[in-house]
Order: structure tokens, then sequence, then C-alpha cells
């Protein structure tokens, strides 16, 4: 029983900074901007929030930093793809080259050092409860975040009039410009939410996951972020599926290795790749729902005439 | 996607260069590194060797090097660029960045190449690697004398004969001490993910080790370690401020005294390429200081690190391999050919070596 709540433990802390950056790009792209620079904007939350956590010794005000720091980072993407109209998947590109550089730079002085580690969620008499207790009420905050989250995000997309002109937006910026929504206002917000969400995952891994700085620690995960919101078809609720899922077949390989189960470990390890693809080809058979669910003006650049 | 991102990352490292090209009579040296140096690892203790040299042989060389550069066809172009931009002396560090170097060395043949821990070689191409294994043989034994539960957790990155000669070190040092002591091996395909090597920490402490090996580069391992309150190794450099009371002991990579060799050959002219491989007797593999064990198991791992400084080999027989055949006889001593080619797993290894 216990080491079964350990790798449900394992696997949620593998999957929350996946959910939390995916969470965020798919409200940037229920806009109908895509934001290629996930990977760049977590990294800088990553360095931002161990920064902030080592320095003041507080990890709460690191994680208040690593958040700033991916929405003021995603502030560049919106000048340049917004307002300056560049193309979206070079500046995207260029972002997360950018952040992979600079936190490099930034974090020079953070090698070697021990951080700050948020502290697991403990209430008296139900944490200490068998099973459950550790599972419900004693992980760490990003978790409980990252849930929430995504019940937020599902309820205002699908269940209030602003989230209605959002995904409108996404659908078609001409018409919905025409009928007097403030398309790059509501875009800008939208992709500063995706870079604080972006930022939150990145100080999940440099305050929770590993507490440490090293250069290039995100290590891909904004790739597969990105990817995630393509596997749930621009849906919360399977971002959510798709980042367990994604952690589960993860952990499990190592398990299984770890068991000593004769399979070649190249093949376990591509596991939760061959899990995605898998899910993509299932889910694309359905072509009027995939459609249905693709912001139409996706990527493609917005100047209001005047 | 990935791979553009990595061909991109790559253009991005040759840019950030911190090359000058004014300064004609200094001699440059540059490195490639497949990390990035912020690893404090693997990549950070080569890219100490290089500030060495800029701090032994001061305004008579110029550094450069390059960082983050993906093993295999990628790597062509980070050599090149550098033997292009006026380097004289090119070391790459890396198993994978062997034949591109090999490759590009053919192509500048007075420019000096040193590759790290390969077995190809050139006329302008020799080849040094450090005797890790000596370190590793020891962590066996402390392991053994450490463990509880008779179980250690191995995280390793590819199958590559620097990392099963590892394997195959560590267990005869840990049979050494108890015949019967298991490693559970866990691949994870990466050198360098600090939340994968956390998470086969979790996956290896929750199946019943409770020491904990890596031949990966970061320290999160041992961070687990330190959070479940059991023990481990650090890797390439001294981890033990992450894991004060986790950390046995470390095997540290010096590569400072022969980079300082090498480039003060090249500056005289007497370079020529070389084959060397460096033991701790050399310097090149320091231990970290042993903490966190009583003094007896303490003593019984110097008297070791002696000995392997004496010029024995934990590759002396008997030994066998993993499906029982005799490998080394009593007293032989396995040659460095083999042991750099090694592909198989001594006896006790329960894991099947991936092909």
């Amino acid at each position: 029983m216990d080491i079964t709540v350990n790798i449900l433990l394992t696997i949620a802390t593998a999957a929350t900074p996946l959910l939390i950056a995916a969470i965020g790009e798919l409200v940037v792209e229920r806009s109908g901007v895509l934001n290629l620079g996930v990977e760049g904007m977590m990294i800088m939350g990553a360095v931002g929030g161990f920064g902030a956590g080592y320095l003041t010794g507080s990890p709460w005000i690191g994680l208040l930093a690593a958040i700033a720091l991916g929405a003021v980072f995603s502030l560049l993407f919106a000048v340049m793809t917004l307002s300056l109209a560049t193309n979206q998947v070079a500046t995207g590109l260029s972002l997360t080259l950018l952040g992979l550089g600079l936190s490099g730079m930034m974090g020079t002085s953070f090698v070697g050092q021990p951080g700050a580690r948020l502290p697991n969620l403990d209430i008296p008499g139900l944490t200490a409860m068998p099973v459950i207790g550790r599972l419900l009420f004693g992980q760490d905050p990003i978790f409980y975040i990252s849930i929430a989250l995504t019940a937020a995000v599902m309820w205002f997309l699908f269940k209030t009039r602003t989230g209605l002109t959002l995904r409108s937006i996404g659908d078609s910026h001409t018409s919905a410009h025409a009928l007097g929504i403030r398309v790059i206002r509501y875009r800008y917000l939208a992709v500063i939410f995706g870079g604080a969400c972006a930022g939150l995952a990145g100080g999940h891994l440099s305050l929770v996951y590993t507490p440490q700085w090293v250069e290039n620690m995100t290590a891909g995960r904004g790739w597969i972020a990105l990817a995630l919101v393509v596997f749930a078809s621009w849906r919360p609720w399977r971002v959510l599926a798709g980042a367990y899922i994604f952690g589960a077949v993860w952990i499990g390989q190592l398990h299984a290795q770890a068991f000593g189960i004769p399979v070649p470990s190249q093949l376990l390890s591509s596991l939760p790749y061959l899990a995605t693809i898998v899910v993509l080809v299932l889910i694309s058979r359905n072509k009027r729902l995939t459609m249905m669910n693709t912001p139409a003006s996706l990527g493609q650049p917005f100047v209001p005439d005047r | 996607m990935k791979k553009l991102l990595v061909a991109l990352i790559t253009a991005a490292a040759a840019l950030s260069l911190t090359a000058t090209a004014e300064a004609q009579e200094k001699l440059k040296a540059c490195w490639v590194y497949t990390g990035p140096i912020g690893d404090f690892g693997y990549s950070y203790q080569h890219d100490q060797g290089r500030l060495d040299v800029e701090k032994a042989l001061g305004d008579k060389v110029e550094t450069a090097y390059l960082e983050n550069v993906s093993e295999g066809p990628d790597a062509d172009r980070a050599f090149e660029r550098l033997a292009r931009e006026g380097c004289k002396i090119i070391f790459g560090t890396s198993f994978g960045f062997m034949d591109p170097e090999v490759k590009v060395a053919k192509k500048f043949p007075d420019v000096m190449f040193e590759h790290a821990t390969g077995y190809k070689m050139a006329e302008n191409l020799g080849i040094y690697n450090a005797r890790f294994y000596e370190g590793r043989y020891i962590l066996g034994q402390i392991a053994a004398r450490q463990s509880k539960s008779g179980v250690a957790g191995y995280i390793v990155s590819f199958p590559i004969p620097e990392v099963v000669m590892g394997i195959n070190s560590f267990m005869l040092g840990a049979q050494s001490i108890k015949p019967d002591f298991k490693a559970k091996i866990v691949w994870i395909n990466s050198w360098f993910d600090p939340g994968k090597e956390a998470d086969a920490a979790k996956a290896l402490f929750d199946q019943g080790a409770d020491i904990i090996v890596q031949h990966t580069d970061s320290t999160a391992p041992l961070q687990v370690a330190e959070e479940r309150g059991l023990q481990g190794f650090g890797q390439s450099s001294d981890m033990i401020k992450f894991a004060p009371k986790a950390q046995l002991t470390s095997i540290v990579d010096d590569w400072g005294p022969y980079y300082i060799g090498r480039v003060k050959a090249a500056l005289d002219g007497t370079w020529k390429p070389g084959n060397v491989w460096l033991g701790i007797k050399d310097g090149a593999v320091k231990m970290a200081p042993y903490t966190n064990m009583p003094d007896d198991v303490k003593a019984m791992a110097e008297a070791t690190e002696k000995k392997i400084v004496e010029g024995w080999n934990p590759f002396t027989g008997p030994i066998a391999k993993q499906d029982g055949t005799p490998w080394l006889k009593e007293g032989e001593v396995a040659d460095d050919p083999t042991l750099l080619g090694m592909n198989f797993y001594v006896k006790g290894v329960d894991d099947k070596l991936p092909q």
C-alpha cells in the first residue's frame, strides 16, 4: 500500500509542471496565439524562483518571483507578435532560445548552491490519515494550485462571457474585431497569463521537484506541455488527463526497470511519447470534433485596420 | 521540433563564444562540452580545468568554449567552427564527440585535437580519460557496508563501455564485502535531466534500495536521498552541500593538471597525440571526504584507495562474466583495451545490458 501511495505522489510531482504550463498555453492558443516560447518562459521562472528563494531565504517569495518573471518574459513575446505583428512561430522559438541563454547567465552564481524547498502541506489530523492522508492533504502547494487552476480555466473558458469572447477571438479575430471586441488587449492578457503559468511551472521545478538551479533544468518539459495542448485538443480536462497519463507512463517504466522486467530500456523510455502519438491518432479519427475544438485563427498575426 | 531546437541551441551556443581575434601571438585553446557548464557535474568539472589553464598560463593563452553541444552529427559544426576561428588545440569532452572529432581533425591537420573517454586516434588527435572505475570500486565497498537492505539503486545514462565498466567495478567492490549484494539498475537514457533523475531515485527507493548510485550528472538523486533520510554518492563534483547527511563520498574529476600540461606542450611545440588514462594516483580522480559513515568503514575505504594508488586494479581476477563463464583467472588483470570496450556484465549484476 505504501509503495502505491509513493508511486502516486511521484506521478503527481512529475505531472504538475506539465499541467500548469500546458493549461497556460491552452488559454493562449484559445485566443488564437501560438507561443512556442513555453520552454524559455519556464526556465526563466525556474531561475527566478530559485534566485529569489535563495537570496531571500523564502521559497514563497521565490514562487511569486517565478510567476512574475514568466509573465514579464512573455510580455516581450506579446509586444513583438501582437503590437509589431511578427511571425509567432519564429518569435516563440527565439523566446525559448533567449530564455535558455539568459537564464544560464542569470543563474551563474546560483550553480552549486542548495536552495529553499516549498514545504508540503501538513494539516494536523488529516495528513496523518492512512493512504488518502498524504495524497489529499500532504502534497506540495503547487499541486493544489495546478488542480484549482485547471478547474478555474475550465469554468472561465466555457461558463463565462469573457471566456466565450476569448474563444471567439481565437476562432476569427476579424469577426471579433468587427464586433468591436478589443482583440489585441484580450490577446495580451492571454499571453501574459500563459507566461505566468509557464513561470509557475518553472518555479515548481526549482522549488519543489528538484530544489536547485542548473542550466537547462527544464530539459524539454516546455515542449511536452506544448504537445499536451494539441493532445488535449484544447480542452482543459484533457490536458489534466494527458499530463497525468504522461507522468504515469514515465514513472511506471522506471518502476518496471527497477523491478527487473526484461524490456529494453530505450523502448520503456520512449513509452510516454508513443502513448502521446497513439492518443493523438485516436483523437484525430473524429475530424468534426477536432475541427470544432481547434482555434481557427491560431498562429495568424492580426493587424487591425484603423 | 526537438531536433530543430537542438540545432538552434548549438547555433546560439556558438554565438556565445568568448573569443576575440586580435591577440595573434596567444595560443588559443578551446573546449567543447556536451552539457551546460552550470550542471555542477561533468561539464562543470571540465570547465574548472579550463579555468585552471587560464590561471596557470595567464596571458600566454586565450580560451574559449562551446557548451550544450549535442553528441552526434551536430558536433561536427561545433568543432569545425572552433578550428576555423583559430583554435590551435581543441578538447572534446564527451564520448559522443569521437567520430565528429576524427572527421574534423582530418580537415584541419594543423590543429591539435584531444578527445576524452573515446578510443579513436589520429595524427593530430590524442585521447585521454580518467579511471573513474577505481572510485566506483570504493563506492561499491562503502555501499555494501552501509546498506541495511543489501540493495543499491543505480541510475545510469547510456549503455556505453564507460558506464558498464562503472557498474561492474561497483559490483565487484560490493561483492568483495557482501557476496550476495544486489543493485537495481535504471536506465534513463539521458546524461542530464534533474527531474528524471529524481524520479528514478524515488522509484528505486520505493522498491527497497537504500543507497543511491548515479552515473548521470545532476545533484537531484542525492537530494531525494537526503529528503528520505537515506544515503548515496555524488558524481563528478563534491555535492555535499546538497546532501549534508546523505552523501557518503563523491568521485570528483580533476582535469586541471592534465589540461595545463597539454596546453603547455602545445605552447612549447612538444605536443604529440597521446593516449593516457589517468587514475586516483595521478590526481585526476579524487574522492570527496568520506562522510556520514562509521570510522571503520572510512578506514576500509581509505585502505582500498591506498591500495589502488599503489597500483592494484579493481579488475583483477578471478572474475566471472554475468552468465558464469570465467573471464579473468586468479591474479590476471584486465588490459585497458578490454576495459575501454567493455560490453558485458560481471557475475552478480541483476540486469540485462541494453544492446
